[in-house]
């Protein structure tokens, strides 16, 4: 009896499974093994890094590369559904949104829409978003802009604010 | 009680805040982009693209026009922070360390010493922990003021110097955050250093605490459930009971309490209150092991009550539930064995969801997932698996790049065989062209440095016509031939030529300004032109030329971190496999034995309970 009060105090206090690992074979060797999944993990970033970097310089040379970034106003709550992207009339992207996408660009992170080339000189870009506004009513908003594409890589974003708040719902701009 | 899993959730927000991408308006959108995976948990394509942009703006010549510079500090900092919960605690290590040596702001700085020591804590090394936790000062940034002050308690109650965890304890029990941890854990610290009364007064605290937050209603039970235990323990069953019927009947420590209660009821010798608590306990999950015990303890609280029918009844079902679990466990043991566990595990559907660990065991295949709840919650345990399944997120990345590289090869393959064939020709033509070019700008400075010595020493003859440069030529000989009323003409003529010249200066001047800013327009048209082409030229060439080397070596860097995958995966996979397996064993072999009590007890049962019939039949 005693000893059961021990032993479930014991699991109690420190939490432990009933297989303990500390200083047992199997955790010294899953501490071994940590090290090596930790090199291997730095290993493969630096392949994705080089490969990542290799890949854009074959697909995107950098005078006609032109990547499009998405990001939403500050403290912004309504809900966006899905975004297009057109091009010079051609659709370039468009993208639904996740739950998790959704949380991630309201917390400020930021969203790479699209990658592509396109030649020096203007261009015509059309934003369409569709989404749904905090009072529960179904919003679609469009924006047509002209933009300029030097010789450099381009870096263009895109500003999602609110509908019906008077200001630019959607605003485009090199980044 | 060390909780370095709640302490990470209660990190996470804090960490996660991209600061530096929302307090700005115009954050880096590549930081921003990193952040956007990290936000959602994807911490390798998070790290992949920060890496890849902290190393490009070190690469870069005039740092100060990089969009990355006035955000580096946080972006090295955020590389710290994605590492380590990306688990790779040795980079993680590093980076943050370099932005404490860094001149950083203040604020970054105890953000930074605050996730270092968090390293260290995990890693077990409490010394450099709090000697991390020591270099925090000045402003500490709201957010994490009571984090690193729980850190601090937890560091001291590792090592075993619960009188220094008790103060900083004390500054937390009004904290919104920890103020259930800090009263539980203070009781820890009064019964770590002996001091049974003081531990008693605050688990009895952390036991009362009334709040509608799920995490204190669980720490209110624990503390209870550690409080009737030591009560227990020490055999004041009557406090004990008392104390275990304040946990609630629904959570995760409800099983364990009703347990201890039924046992607390029957040291006391109070069989029929312990029937109660075991009475429900023996309803639930048959693969917990207070339910498991309570099978056994149920039917023996009947027997003290002298109802021996019924305990022999409970004492049969047990050993039927035992029979199945045993069976259950054997099934697991094999299924384990042939590798349908790690199969589940990697299961990415089944990853999506945040409590996949749960719905494994909704999984028909995978029985085993029922027992091993306890082992998959423990934290080496956890770190194995996590291993595991970042190892095969790894491995699929890395095939799906594998299959890229032809893709790629081919792409590279059809420039050159498109490139390759024409390029001679134009580079031919341009190199004509280029000769060309280079003889008008040569004669366009030329007109441009005639225009601007003009400006400052007028010669009226550098803008005579064509007509008048021919008449100027034939002029000079004949002076040199004529005589008398010839000579006298050709001076007329030459005076008339002169006076023009001087008269017409300005009016020409201004015409041969005028057309030679024409020619800068069309020169600068020309040299765009030829920009444009070179810089087409260059990106022919470089469309196909400079992969084969890089693609290579990254084609065979792939292979080799696969086959290194593979084998870190058997050796990871075996040893949790060994783990579950032994984990199983242990559980058979206490269902095993519980078995053989409850054959004897049941035996026994019959036996008394004959005997007790026929005792009532004999005194009829």
């Amino acid at each position: 009896m005693s000893n059961f009060i021990r032993a479930s105090l014991l699991a109690v206090l420190v939490g432990s499974p009933l297989v303990a690992f500390a200083g047992d074979p199997s955790g010294d060797d899953m501490r071994s093994l940590d090290g090596q999944v930790q090199e291997i993990k730095s290993d493969v970033l630096s392949i994705a890094s080089e490969l990542n970097t290799l890949e854009e310089r074959l697909l995107f040379p950098s005078h006609t590369e032109v990547s499009v970034f998405v990001s939403l106003d500050k403290d912004e709550d309504f809900r966006l559904d899905a975004i297009e992207l057109m091009i010079d009339g051609e659709l370039a992207t468009h993208h639904i949104y996740s739950f998790k996408e959704l949380e991630a660009l309201q917390k400020g992170g930021v969203q790479r829409l699209y990658t592509g080339n396109l030649t020096t000189g203007d261009h015509q870009l059309s934003v369409k978003m569709i989404g749904k506004l905090k009072s529960g009513k179904d919003f679609s908003e469009s924006g047509d802009f002209t933009i300029n594409k030097g010789i450099k890589p381009s870096a263009l974003g895109i500003a999602l604010a609110s509908p019906g708040l008077g200001s630019d719902v959607i605003r485009v701009g090199d980044w | 009680m060390i909780r370095p899993s709640l302490l990470l959730a209660g990190l996470v927000c804090v960490a996660l805040a991209p600061r530096s991408a929302v307090a700005d308006e115009r954050p880096d959108p590549y930081f921003g982009e990193a952040v956007y995976y990290a936000l959602q948990g994807d911490w390798f394509d998070a790290l992949e693209r920060l890496d890849t942009e902290v190393l490009q703006h070190r690469d870069v010549d005039e740092q100060s026009l990089d969009s990355l510079y006035s955000h580096i500090d946080d972006a090295e900092f955020s590389l710290g922070d994605f590492e380590l919960r990306y688990r790779m605690h040795h980079r993680a290590g590093r980076a943050i360390t370099a932005v404490l040596e860094g001149a950083v702001d203040e604020r970054i700085r105890n953000d930074a010493a605050y996730r270092l020591a968090r390293i260290h804590f995990q890693k077990q090394q409490m010394e450099d922990a709090l000697l991390a936790l020591d270099r925090t000062e000045g402003e500490i940034p709201r957010a994490i003021r009571d984090d690193i002050e729980f850190l601090r308690a937890n560091v001291y109650l590792a090592q075993g110097r619960p009188l220094d965890a008790v103060p900083v304890l004390e500054g937390l029990v009004k904290s919104e955050e920890y103020n259930g941890f800090a009263a539980y854990n203070l009781g820890i610290a009064w019964y770590a250093d002996g001091q049974r009364s003081k531990a008693l007064e605050k688990l009895n605290v952390a036991g009362l605490m009334r709040s509608g937050e799920p995490g204190d209603a669980a720490i209110r039970d624990k503390a209870n459930l550690v409080l009737g235990t030591i009560y227990l323990e020490n055999e004041e069953f009557a406090q004990a009971a008392s104390v275990l019927n304040r946990v609630s009947l629904e959570g995760p420590y409800s099983n364990q309490a009703l347990l201890s209660a039924g046992w607390a009821n029957m040291s006391r010798e109070d069989y029929e209150r312990a029937v109660v608590p075991w009475g429900i306990l023996a309803k639930r999950e048959v693969t917990d092991a207070a339910t498991q015990e309570a099978l056994l303890a149920l039917p023996y609280a009947y027997g003290k009550l002298n109802i021996h029918g019924r305990a022999a009844v409970h004492y049969g079902r047990a050993l039927d539930a035992f029979g199945v679990e045993i069976e259950k466990l054997s099934d697991s043991i094999e299924s384990i064995r042939e590798g349908k566990f790690l199969e589940a595990l990697v299961r990415e559907e089944i990853r999506k969801d945040k409590d996949w660990l749960i719905r494994l065991r909704s999984l028909p295949e995978t029985p085993e997932t029922y027992y091993l709840m306890e082992l998959l919650a423990s934290h080496d345990f956890q770190t194995g698996l996590q291993n595991y399944l970042d190892l095969a997120d790894l491995k699929r990345r890395l095939l799906s790049w594998e299959g890229g590289f032809d893709s790629y090869d081919e792409m590279v393959g059809i420039r050159r065989d498109h490139y390759a064939p024409l390029l001679p020709d134009v580079d031919e033509a341009f190199r004509k062209l280029d000769s060309r070019l280079r003889l008008r700008k040569e004669q366009h400075r030329m007109l441009v440095k005639r225009r601007d010595d003009l400006l400052t020493a007028p010669r009226p003859e550098f803008l005579a016509t064509r007509n008048e440069q021919a008449i100027i030529a034939r002029l000079d000989p004949l002076e040199a031939q004529a005589e008398g009323h010839d000579l006298e003409r050709v001076q007329r003529l030459r005076g008339l030529l002169a006076y023009t010249l001087h008269i017409d200066y300005h009016e020409r001047f201004t015409e041969f300004d005028s057309n030679l800013r024409g020619l800068d327009k069309a020169m600068a048209t020309m040299q765009a032109e030829y920009d444009e082409f070179v810089r087409s030229r260059q990106a022919a060439t470089h469309s196909f030329e400079g992969y084969d080397k890089p693609m290579q070596r990254l084609r065979a860097d792939v292979e080799k971190s696969v086959e290194k995958i593979d084998m870190l995966m058997a050796r990871q996979g075996r040893l949790l496999e060994v783990l579950a397996i032994d984990q199983l064993i242990a559980r058979r072999d206490h269902l095993e034995n519980y078995g053989d009590k409850a054959r004897f007890a049941l035996a026994d049962s019959y036996d008394r309970a004959t005997q007790s019939q026929a005792r009532l039949e004999g005194a009829e």
